[in-house]
């Protein structure tokens, strides 16, 4: 798809008004691999992506991609250099159609790029080429899953910020996402960040796995060691 | 019956320009949540500088494009210095932004052109037209009034529809945030969205004067009708703006014509705080529930 790019974040310090949700945090997200963000509520997982996004200011620290300090950028240019964040909650316009939405997500570049991007990904997503005149509504939630995850790959993106993919899923669908991620990296040379509650699916795919913890960096490790880490499995992960 | 065809006829010609109101109302209500209280006294404005220019040309058409021209700049304008601040604030502080914009330009205007009464020049014949021998209450500078709304209409409709242009400014007006999380520079959209609804009410303006004199508050009660076709249709829905404003235009004309002109605006208001009491979210509105 395209050249594969580390994403290296360090000593990022953001927050909300007073509250500092990130207290210097440093990962680098290696080219072409999932780098899992595993950690319980409120450890920092989102406010995480929302500063690599732009949308939460990044107080200190940088984040460097392809060594250009996207740090304090704004968020139109962040996805413009190569950054998708596709959000917690999904973030489907539903009161666009499927293919709407799909061209939305590539909108800012070349006319003859959107078109080949949109034929990509009808390819790679029969199911939403059957369902393009249809309005986002009347998707189902894991429809909308790939319907977003496909929009972020309108932009040809370097980065995927994948914020909770499973969440409310049905473990099939669950299974699906996971494998579709999976494939973006093999096939495509993707690099993501995926944040996930769900750590056993998340460290299944990864090849690396972070944990956070009040805003800090507690552990990180390749996936397979995290998972075998019964310690600290049950201190934070929780299965 | 011969009455009744011209009452309905001349609602139709005015309620276009309710609709043009309307309509430039729930462009920036969709796209930035704001009520706009100052887009008639803009509409006065660029009303105005059409009329400077058709003095010195002695041109109409240079004056109605020149005013289109202004209505777009000063949208824009407006968007970028006085509403860009209190997008984000409390939806009042932008409540009253605009009732100060509406009393700054009132002003401005009396102070450039004084507050005399002028009259500025239809584009066409207001004289009424005829089938056969019957007089049909509408002149042919009415049917251009109703027709150039109607094609602006038109124009958005596709524009909105078809155009990438118009995938973005609708992709902002329902959820900002993830607009600009897929690259779309949302502040443009925004003030192109001013810009475009700024035209719309300069037509309206251009086309409603010939009947109401131009004057520093001659917008005013055009802008409570505007605003009620807007209601009318929900807010939300540029097509319910228009088919708003030809509810709203027919039957103040019935009003007009059958019960008596001072009752107009009366029974426009009523209108108004009836859909608001009744059914506040319009008839076309898909939205069950909304806060002014």
């Amino acid at each position: 798809m395209t050249d594969a790019a580390t994403l290296e974040i360090s000593g990022v310090v953001s927050g909300y008004g007073g509250v500092k949700a990130l207290a210097g945090v440093s990962i680098t997200a290696k080219a072409a691999t999932i780098t899992a963000v595993l950690g319980a509520n409120g450890a920092g997982k989102t406010t995480l992506l929302r500063t690599i996004s732009g949308f939460v200011r990044a107080r200190q620290g940088r984040i460097v991609l392809d060594g250009v300090n996207l740090a304090r950028r704004h968020p139109e240019d962040i996805a413009r250099a190569g950054v998708a964040h596709v959000p917690e909650g999904q973030g489907v316009i539903t009161e666009l159609t499927v293919e709407e939405n799909l061209r939305l997500g590539g909108l800012w570049r070349a006319r003859g790029d959107r078109a080949a991007s949109l034929a990509d990904a009808y390819q790679r997503f029969p199911l939403l080429a059957e369902r393009r005149r249809r309005p986002a509504s009347t998707l189902s939630g894991g429809e909308r899953q790939l319907l977003v995850i496909a929009r972020a790959l309108m932009a040809r993106p370097r980065v995927l910020l994948l914020d909770e993919p499973s969440l409310g899923l049905a473990p099939l669908m669950v299974a699906q996402v996971m494998d579709l991620v999976g494939g973006l990296r093999n096939e495509g040379g993707l690099t993501v960040l995926l944040v996930e509650q769900n750590a056993r699916s998340a460290l299944a795919i990864a090849d690396h796995g972070v944990v956070l913890n009040l805003g800090k960096v507690v552990a990180s490790a390749e996936a397979r060691a995290l998972a075998a880490d019964l310690a600290l499995r049950r201190h934070y992960l929780g299965f | 019956m011969q009455e009744f065809l011209q009452f309905t006829l001349s609602g139709v010609s005015f309620g276009m320009i309710y609709a043009a109101i309307g309509l430039s109302l729930v462009l920036i209500w969709r796209g930035t949540r704001i009520l706009n209280y100052a887009q008639g006294a803009m509409a006065m404005f660029t009303t105005y500088i059409a009329y400077t220019v058709i003095i010195h040309t002695g041109n109409y058409w240079e004056g109605f494009f020149t005013a289109l021209a202004a209505g777009m700049v000063l949208g824009a304008v407006i968007e970028r210095t006085v509403i860009r601040p209190v997008e984000a604030k409390p939806p009042l502080n932008a409540v009253i932004v605009t009732i100060g914009m509406l009393i700054f330009l009132e002003g401005l205007a009396g102070i450039i052109y004084g507050g005399q009464f002028k009259s500025f020049p239809p584009a066409f014949s207001i004289t009424s037209l005829h089938a056969g021998s019957v007089p049909l209450g509408v002149s042919r500078n009415d049917v251009f009034t109703a027709l150039s709304v109607l094609a602006a209409a038109i124009v958005l409709a596709v524009v909105f529809n078809y155009t990438p242009v118009g995938l973005r400014l609708r992709a902002t007006a329902f959820n900002a945030a993830v607009a600009r999380l897929l690259g779309i520079r949302v502040g443009r959209v925004l003030t192109l969205g001013w810009a475009i609804a700024g035209l719309v009410g300069a037509l309206a303006g251009v086309l409603v004067t010939p009947s109401t004199f131009l004057y520093p508050n001659s917008m005013d009660q055009i802008f409570v009708l505007g605003f009620t076709a807007a209601v009318i249709g929900g807010l939300d829905s540029p097509a319910g703006a228009i088919v708003g404003g030809l509810i709203l235009g027919v039957l103040l004309n019935y009003v007009g014509g059958y019960l008596g002109s001072d009752l107009v605006s009366l029974f426009g208001l009523g209108v108004l705080v009836l859909i608001l009491m009744v059914r506040p979210s319009g008839l076309f509105s898909t939205r069950t529930t909304r806060q002014v």
